[in-house]
């Protein structure tokens, strides 16, 4: 509970001692409330941000204790910190979790990379130039990033089952094969928020660079390019999260132990009944949620701006 | 909208647009004296060897795939090349130049397979009828094979290679080895002793104590002896002594029919894709064929499914729905208590409010389901004592349960979009609403609520659309169960549309990606609607 005593220490302070925390008293006559009426209008919203906060926390800090705890099931799990030890998380790397971390990693770094440079490169085009057939692309891309690939499973599985046999490498249980599924999906969901983006940089720039010589190619990578990096950081970082979130598609590609992303692998650890190792599962989701939560936190204003459109969780 | 009316917007057309096919009259531009894709720069070297990696992957995918006799694939790439190489060779094709790569992506993994799905909801692929007829006809022929009683006995040997087991045999004093893949064919370099194999290169040979482990998986094997079916497989029953046997049926190319050499019955072709008897006796496998709209009606008409059909549809609308309220009210309710500037430490409880929104969801629904395990978990044992209720095993538990942990997993997005919301409304309404004489809770209703669901509801919209496919969570916390008893197809009272998908085609029992594929159909159609309620609010449409 550690991690709610900072608020509990700011409602008692704010109780107790009004305006003695280190302020110059008195210099400003002091509207604050006090007593009852402070308890109606400011009080007790302190005690639903309390009891929300609980609620917020607990699981966090239940997998947290379990994933300290070496006894590893989930009754022994109940006691939360009764034992503090790092056992489970030794024992994670020979039981496969490494292989599944870097197998994640590498899913979700390629497919966030390709979705920034198709989409961008895509943004360019469309913000740029005029060609024929260019609203009626957008449009389709407006229609198709609508529906989420996942809708088409079945057939996604059929298709790599069949590209099996030309080529293995982007068939079925393959990781280049998930990747290039995921690529599939880059220009629908992105192409729209870059080429707002790229709308915002004046065309003048281009044209000077024009006029100055430079190719279509030179203007794309070293004056647009480099004037977009936040929007581009953004997308590659969404990509990341709702990547590496992924369970459906990615269970039904990937089919062997040693191709298995963190999704798959921590599933199978939560949903074995008979060994149950959850003090390893709840190390693994520890270790697993690390990353997404410090980029969540870096991304947290560009989600309350609304940029994602409520479809970020995966 | 059409290009008409987009025209006036379209003079800002940067000069020298070289690859525009559009109307826009070409502004006179000095004649540049050579194309920067004719110098040798780094660049056009990078673009040279990376087209030519692309070329050389397609050419070997064309001659592979005409090797297995994939057509389709051959077309495929065939104009994939021809695209690729004009627009990264032409002069005039600049767009493409930037299209090309995300759009051949998207028609291969996003279009087409969507495509793919309406066929497919269209036949009746799935287990028994996973393949073409002739694949089905050799199936037939070695899955029915009886021991001839004279047939000779070889001693054997199981041999394993990654995940593949076969039989080692010596027959006419040489090794060959075979899977139920491949047919026995010679290897060089095999042990025998006293006529038994003991080992081979690149094979392990099981020990007894590995045969007696995989002993279901051994007794199953049946290696062909050669390339042609009818001349029938080597199988065993102790992983010792292996017999021949021989093809019970009989395949007729001439009247495509099956014919039982012991009884005598004839099996003909049947319309579903099967070989059928006069009795309607059906062999196994079947073959693909189209079924026309069997699987939608099914859905409807079969007494067995439509019910269960019907309860996952209203159920996915209700989860969808509630999830978006429940969220949407308690990230409002939390957003209206810490909006109040005099509340001291509202950064913490923020940055605190969002954890279960930085939280991965598939970790969420994970942690939760042991959470709520009935037995063992932490919300029975501790939080209430030691109660034994059942969370996730009721059929009404279960669903509050799901609506619950997706509760904790959606307020704190609603929070933060609604205290966005909130702060970009102007405080000089708010103040004259005070001056008329409106109370909070009136204020709230008629100026606050509004106000919020202008730049709100596109993105409840999103949300349900979001819920409504919310595969994850529902997969991962309850896994659809508890299922549904004496179902047809693996299905549970938690199940919504979408992960009845996954459980009719990926689920235990058989797999049906027909019927799959049609559910899918329904949801695409449902995701449409949604999407283009959402699009007429946003107007979306009109900014391109």
């Amino acid at each position: 509970m550690a991690a709610i005593d900072p608020t509990v220490a700011s409602t008692t302070g704010g109780t107790g001692g009004t305006g003695d925390a280190g302020r110059p008293a008195g210099r400003v006559n002091d509207t604050r409330l006090r007593g009852r009426r402070w308890w109606k209008e400011v009080g007790w919203r302190h005690v639903v941000g309390v009891v929300v906060i609980v609620y917020c926390v607990l699981p966090l800090l239940y997998v947290l204790s379990a994933a300290l705890n070496p006894n590893g099931s989930l009754t022994g799990s109940n006691d939360l910190f009764s034992t503090v030890s790092l056992s489970n998380f030794g024992e994670l790397f020979g039981r496969g979790f490494g292989g599944w971390a870097v197998n994640s990693l590498v899913i979700c770094v390629v497919t966030a990379i390709g979705t920034v440079l198709m989409g961008a490169a895509a943004a360019y085009a469309f913000s740029r130039y005029r060609f024929r057939g260019r609203r009626s692309t957008l449009t389709g891309l407006l229609l198709v990033q609508m529906f989420p690939q996942m809708l088409a499973a079945v057939a996604i599985f059929l298709l790599l089952l069949q590209l099996k046999d030309v080529f293995p490498v982007l068939g079925l249980n393959s990781i280049p094969g998930l990747i290039a599924v995921y690529l599939g999906g880059a220009l629908g969901v992105n192409t729209f928020l870059l080429y707002g983006f790229f709308n915002t940089v004046p065309k003048e720039l281009d044209e000077a660079a024009r006029i100055d010589g430079a190719s279509h190619a030179q203007v794309f990578w070293t004056i647009i390019m480099p004037l977009v990096t936040p929007i581009l950081v953004v997308v590659g970082l969404l990509s990341f999260i709702s990547t590496y979130g992924e369970f459906f598609i990615a269970s039904t590609v990937l089919q062997s132990n040693s191709k298995f992303t963190l999704a798959i692998g921590l599933y199978q650890w939560a949903s074995d009944e008979r060994n149950a190792p959850w003090g390893l599962f709840a190390a693994g989701a520890v270790l697993a949620a690390i990353p997404v939560i410090l980029l969540f936190l870096f991304l947290q204003k560009y989600i309350v701006g609304g940029l994602t459109s409520g479809s970020v969780k995966g | 909208m059409t290009e008409q009316t987009l025209a006036p917007r379209s003079p800002d057309v940067a000069p020298g647009d070289g690859g525009s096919d559009g109307p826009a009259p070409r502004p006179t531009v000095p004649p540049r004296p050579e194309s920067h894709a004719r110098r040798f720069s780094p660049g056009w070297i990078a673009k040279l060897i990376l087209v030519g990696l692309v070329d050389a992957l397609g050419v070997y995918g064309i001659i592979a795939a005409a090797g297995v006799e994939s057509w389709w694939i051959v077309a495929f790439l065939v104009a994939a090349l021809a695209v690729v190489n004009w627009a990264y060779f032409s002069r005039r094709a600049v767009p493409a130049k930037y299209l090309v790569p995300g759009l051949l992506f998207l028609l291969v993994y996003q279009l087409f397979v969507m495509a793919y799905t309406g066929y497919i909801a269209f036949t009746n692929y799935g287990d028994g009828h996973n393949s073409t007829k002739s694949d089905a006809i050799s199936a037939i022929e070695t899955q029915n094979q009886e021991r001839l009683p004279d047939s000779p006995a070889f001693p054997v040997a199981v041999v394993t290679r990654g995940d593949e087991l076969g039989f080692a045999v010596v027959q006419d004093g040489k090794a060959e080895v075979g899977t139920a893949d491949d047919p026995l064919a010679p290897v060089d370099g095999a042990t025998v002793q006293a006529g038994k194999v003991t080992a081979v290169p690149g094979w392990t040979v099981l020990s007894f104590a590995d045969i007696a482990g995989r002993a279901e998986a051994v007794t199953a094997l049946a290696v062909p002896v050669s390339d042609d079916a009818g001349d029938g497989t080597l199988r065993t029953q102790n992983g010792s002594v292996a017999y021949v046997f021989s093809p019970v049926m009989q395949y007729d190319a001439k009247t495509d029919t099956f014919t039982n050499t012991k009884t005598g019955v004839t099996y003909t072709p049947s319309d579903h894709g099967n070989f059928v008897s006069a009795k309607g006796e059906k062999l196994e496998p079947g073959w693909r064929v189209t079924v026309g709209w069997e699987n939608f009606t099914t859905m409807f008409t079969d007494s067995r499914l439509s019910g269960i059909f019907l309860k996952v549809t209203l159920w996915t609308f209700a989860f969808a729905f509630l999830s978006v309220a429940t969220t949407f009210f308690l990230g409002l309710f939390l957003a209206l208590v810490f909006n109040d500037p005099r509340v001291r430490g509202r950064k913490i409880y923020r940055s605190l409010l969002i954890l279960p929104y930085a939280f991965p969801g598939f970790l969420a629904a994970l942690v939760w389901s042991g959470m709520l395990n009935s037995k063992f978990g932490f919300v029975n044992q501790v939080l209430l004592g030691g109660a034994n209720i059942d969370w996730l095993g009721d059929p009404w538990l279960a669903k509050l349960s799901v609506l619950g942990v997706n509760l904790w997993l959606g307020f704190p997005y609603m929070f933060l979009i609604c205290t966005g919301a909130l702060q970009s409304i102007p405080g000089d309404v708010m103040e004259s609403a005070r001056m008329d004489g409106a109370g909070a809770w009136r204020a709230f209703r008629s100026i606050t609520l509004p106000l919020l669901m202008v730049s709100v509801a596109p993105l409840l919209i999103s949300s349900f659309a979001f819920n409504f496919n919310n595969f994850t969570l529902i997969y991962l916390l309850t896994g659809g169960g508890p299922d549904f008893v004496g179902a047809p197809v693996p299905v549970g009272s938690t199940d919504i549309l979408i992960s009845m998908v996954y459980s009719v085609a990926f689920g235990t029992g058989s797999n049906d990606y027909g019927l799959a594929s049609a559910v899918s159909i329904l949801i695409f159609i449902v995701v449409g609607v949604i999407s283009w309620i959402g699009f007429r609010r946003t107007r979306t449409l009109e900014e391109l």
